[in-house]
């Protein structure tokens, strides 16, 4: 599958390795070049330095033959516009979004986007493992 | 009005100046405690720190009652995201968003934001209307209904010349409302008018046909944007 990831921070780095190592064909996009260290030396995926609410840059990075798109940046507003782009102006199949703030993951979520709160995620677990 | 500006930056500054001048209720969301304190000292209007993105600081802010929100931020994914969880989350009913990309456009339009705001774009048409090497200009284009009106001066080698509208084959889907000749008179055209070389001449057209008119009045050649 032809994936590209937003953001080279720990999530997006340790994806992309998960991915490219299943035989994905992955693109990492970030803002910042020295994000892509994360990714280590031997990575096979491609690089993209840009912003990911910028239409050119997601054209640069293959969205519109990537059949997936994963939106991951440390901002929520970031990821939230990027995927509304790769899913409404691309027509990407699969998008999926992290959206820190509890609040704005229900909103987005009741309009349709594949969100993910770690948030919520990490809370629950902790909660269960107290509960234990 | 009650009207929620989010962003206090220069241009939510002089916005709420000129919104309460206009006698509107004005509240500004903004995040930075400074700026906070320097609109509440200078504009005599509620001030509310905090993001504005957030569900809770929007509940907060009354924007349930808001008639309009408008996000003038620096960032377009910021004043996106506003004016989606004001539009969609406490139902106000215009939203406003300020742009500094100008594709971005198009995306805010399909993502229902109902007007952007685009100062690059602004500064980029006003050079377009001082450039004489431009034969085409854009006064205005209402993109949802794909309707732009265009401003064209015939130059003396036009292959319109001489010949009256009703000859020259202008597509259905594009009107002449008015040419200005010599810089001062308005002639409302009609099928008999015969234009002149150094008119000005104003079209409301489809945008499918503007490649047409710059055609039929400009050049035979020139086809491309």
């Amino acid at each position: 599958m032809r994936i590209v990831i937003l953001g080279c921070g720990r999530l997006g780095a340790y994806l992309a390795g998960m991915l490219v190592a299943e035989g994905h064909q992955v693109t990492v996009i970030d803002r910042n070049a020295e994000a892509f260290r994360r990714l280590g030396l031997k990575f096979e995926g491609d690089l993209v330095v840009g912003t990911g609410i910028d239409e050119d840059v997601l054209r640069r990075a293959g969205i519109e033959q990537a059949e997936a798109f994963v939106a991951v940046t440390n901002g929520d507003n970031t990821n939230v516009m990027a995927a509304q782009v790769a899913r409404e102006i691309f027509g990407v199949r699969r998008v999926i979004c992290r959206i820190y703030d509890p609040l704005r993951e229900e909103i987005y979520h009741t309009l349709g986007l594949e969100t993910i709160c770690p948030t919520i995620l990490g809370a629950t677990k902790i909660k269960e493992a107290l509960d234990r | 009005m009650y009207i929620i500006v989010v962003g206090g930056g220069k241009v939510g500054y002089y916005l709420t100046k000129s919104l309460l001048e206009e006698g509107h209720e004005v509240l500004v969301i903004e995040k930075d405690p400074r700026k906070c304190a320097v609109l509440s000292d200078e504009l005599s209007t509620n001030v509310l720190q905090g993001d504005g993105c957030e569900a809770a600081v929007m509940a907060e802010a009354g924007v349930g009652r808001a008639n309009v929100a408008i996000a003038v931020t620096g960032d377009d994914e910021d004043n996106l995201v506003v004016c989606q969880v004001a539009k969609h989350k406490f139902n106000v009913p215009r939203t406003i968003a300020r742009i500094n990309n100008p594709k971005n456009e198009h995306i805010f339009s399909k993502l229902g934001i109902d007007v952007t705001v685009s100062s690059t774009e602004l500064i980029l048409s006003q050079i377009e209307q001082v450039i004489p090497a431009q034969s085409l200009v854009h006064l205005l284009t209402l993109r949802r209904v794909g309707v732009s009106f265009i401003e064209l001066e015939v130059p003396p080698d036009s292959p319109a010349l001489g010949r009256p509208l009703r000859e020259l084959g202008i597509p259905d889907d594009c009107i002449f409302p008015l040419v200005i000749r010599g810089g001062k008179e308005a002639i409302i055209p009609y099928g008999d008018t015969v234009l002149q070389s150094g008119d000005q001449v104003i079209a409301v057209t489809s945008e499918a046909s503007e490649g047409t008119i710059r055609r039929i009045l400009v050049s035979d050649q020139e086809i491309s944007d």
